[in-house]
């Protein structure tokens, strides 16, 4: 971006602080990494992955809809993704074939998604560079209003994941006994998805609506690695994400290159040591259900 | 309208790559892999990019680097079929690396209202097909009918049951990898047409439809395909009347037809409960 980088790595931060937009930057990615982990800790657990990635990639129509109409960008991102999440989980059946049947929906939805987003884009002329934004991000633009949003939404999202916790954590890793259990699975997979609208759209105005899979799904993957206990995994899901967007900001300050690329980077980097140092691609089995 | 060259080429090379699509299509949803044809839609666009920046055709890079990374993909999942964590690692990353090659393009090659680039292959540009690529896209299209025609039977098989399959002697890594390479082809391609974020609309929509609607597999392969192409020949008309992006309104078309399957397919469940 436009700092000079020397070696003296603290005379560097106190130089990237210095600015406004940066410590703003800072603190939207700490919040909205920290959230992102613990949702994708989740999702990554229920195989949800394409599911996350469509709502991430709704909240491009849901942001280029509110620039056109002149409305608040976050207001686009939180209604698009919140609503997806509703029509996802109202449009899946269910039942034995329901992870093939789910997938064609998903991917129906994000692709009528991105149509609507593209054609708010041509609707609202002059807006490529914005277009480029909206998809791959821009941390620098973020307000103090802004965060202000991040954290309050981040706090009801944490504070309803931490009630359904446990139990959503049983209906994850077995479905039908957790059923058997009297546990509401099917409440618990529509709330759970409104969450990770929610998380999708909080981290689609840091890294852009195309890049917040770097976020949700390769940390907790890469603490799932690490350690089948669930409270040790979040943990060290969190600490991954919080690190990788430090780093990330960081590099991406003193570099032409944009955020989106550092944050994938420095994530995929991370897995794929992990992967190759631990020899598997996953460790926590789910019993198949559907 | 058909009178209009750039609308002749865009009918030929839609309608190829709509048959395509609805094929492929119906076996990404009967496999239940929609999400990595999602995965190199997404790597056809850091193909694409990654040819420009360096100074190559845009169609090399795409095909090349889509077909290599969906084989790649297939290596590591079991039976050519990758793991969801590996897919959603892999495309992130991907498109990180298409967001560097964005910006290294725009950056160093700009100045010729370069700035498009990476919004036209996203989004496609299918009324900017030339006469030579129209028929480029076609030919590579029908190839992939064909070849998908031929391992048709087999691949069924192995997809509705991999054990017994492989138990008969129907080579199912082989067939899975095949299947791959083929749904790469297609992702490059329809680059072209309906941009890399959009092809994914034309894969599931059209065999989601055509799943829900019958179960026999031969009847729902045709429908499947025949879905795709009028949902493409509709969206193009559409455009050219009323003004709207022709990937739009072809998406729409496919949803739209998605949809109505679903309220059928209510319908007809809700006056087969009804008790007599």
């Amino acid at each position: 971006m436009t700092g000079t980088f020397t070696w003296n790595l603290l005379a560097d931060i106190r130089d990237m602080w210095a600015y406004d937009a940066m410590v703003n930057a800072f603190r939207a990615g700490t919040i909205v990494a920290v959230l992102a982990a613990l949702v994708g800790w989740f999702m990554v657990l229920r195989r949800q992955s394409f599911a996350g990635h469509t709502l991430a990639l709704v909240g491009f129509p849901g942001a280029a809809g509110a620039v056109w109409l002149g409305l608040s960008v976050t207001l686009g991102y939180f209604t698009f993704c919140l609503a997806a999440a509703l029509v996802i989980a109202a449009l899946r059946t269910g039942g034995r074939r329901g992870y093939s049947e789910e997938s064609a929906v998903i991917g129906t939805v994000q692709a009528f998604a991105l149509a609507t987003g593209m054609l708010f884009v041509s609707l609202y002329k002059g807006f490529l560079n914005g277009t480029t934004e909206l998809l791959f991000g821009a941390f620098t633009g973020i307000t103090a209003d802004q965060v202000t949003v991040l954290a309050g939404v981040a706090v009801v999202v944490l504070a309803v994941l931490a009630v359904i916790g446990r139990p959503l954590l049983f209906a994850s890793v077995d479905t039908d006994v957790a059923r058997a259990h009297g546990v509401p699975s099917r409440v618990l997979d529509t709330v759970f998805l409104l969450l990770l609208g929610a998380a999708a759209a909080e981290a689609s105005q840091i890294t852009g609506a195309l890049l917040v899979f770097a976020l949700l799904v390769l940390p907790p993957a890469t603490a799932q690695l690490v350690t089948a206990r669930p409270g040790r995994s979040l943990a060290v899901s969190v600490g991954l994400a919080v690190l990788v967007v430090w780093v990330a900001l960081f590099v991406g300050y003193y570099s032409p290159y944009p955020i989106g690329f550092w944050v994938t980077t420095t994530a995929f980097g991370a897995y794929a040591l992990t992967s190759v140092l631990t020899g598997r691609t996953r460790s926590i089995p789910r019993r198949a259900a559907a | 309208m058909l009178a209009q060259p750039f609308m002749q080429h865009a009918f030929l090379g839609g309608t190829a790559v709509a048959l395509a699509a609805g094929l492929v299509g119906y076996f990404l949803v009967l496999r239940a892999q929609v999400f990595t044809a999602d995965a190199l839609s997404h790597v056809a666009f850091t193909g694409a990019l990654a040819a420009l920046a360096a100074g190559l055709d845009a169609r090399l890079g795409l095909f090349a680097i889509t077909v290599l990374v969906a084989l790649g993909m297939g290596t590591l999942g079991r039976q050519a079929r990758p793991d969801d964590v590996v897919i959603g690692g892999v495309f992130a990353w991907v498109l990180g690396l298409g967001v560097f090659f964005l910006r290294l393009y725009t950056s160093t090659r700009s100045g010729t209202g370069n700035g498009s680039a990476g919004v036209s292959v996203l989004f496609g540009s299918i009324l900017g097909l030339s006469a030579s690529r129209a028929l480029t896209t076609a030919l590579i299209a029908l190839l992939v009918c064909a070849v998908l025609v031929v391992i048709a039977r087999p691949l069924l098989f192995a997809s509705v049951d991999e054990n017994v399959a492989a138990a008969r002697g129907v080579p199912v890594r082989l067939l899975g990898f095949g299947f791959l390479a083929l749904v790469g082809t297609t992702a490059a391609e329809a680059t072209q047409v309906v941009g890399a974020l959009l092809i994914l609309g034309l894969l599931a929509a059209p065999a989601g439809a055509a799943s829900r609607l019958t179960t026999r597999p031969l009847p729902a392969l045709g429908l499947s395909a025949a879905i795709a192409v009028a949902s493409v020949w509709l969206g193009l008309t559409a455009s050219y009347l009323v003004a709207v992006p022709p990937s739009f309104a072809i998406l729409a078309v496919a949803t739209l037809c998605y949809l109505g399957t679903v309220a059928v397919q209510r319908l007809r469940r809700g006056s087969a409960v009804q008790p007599v």
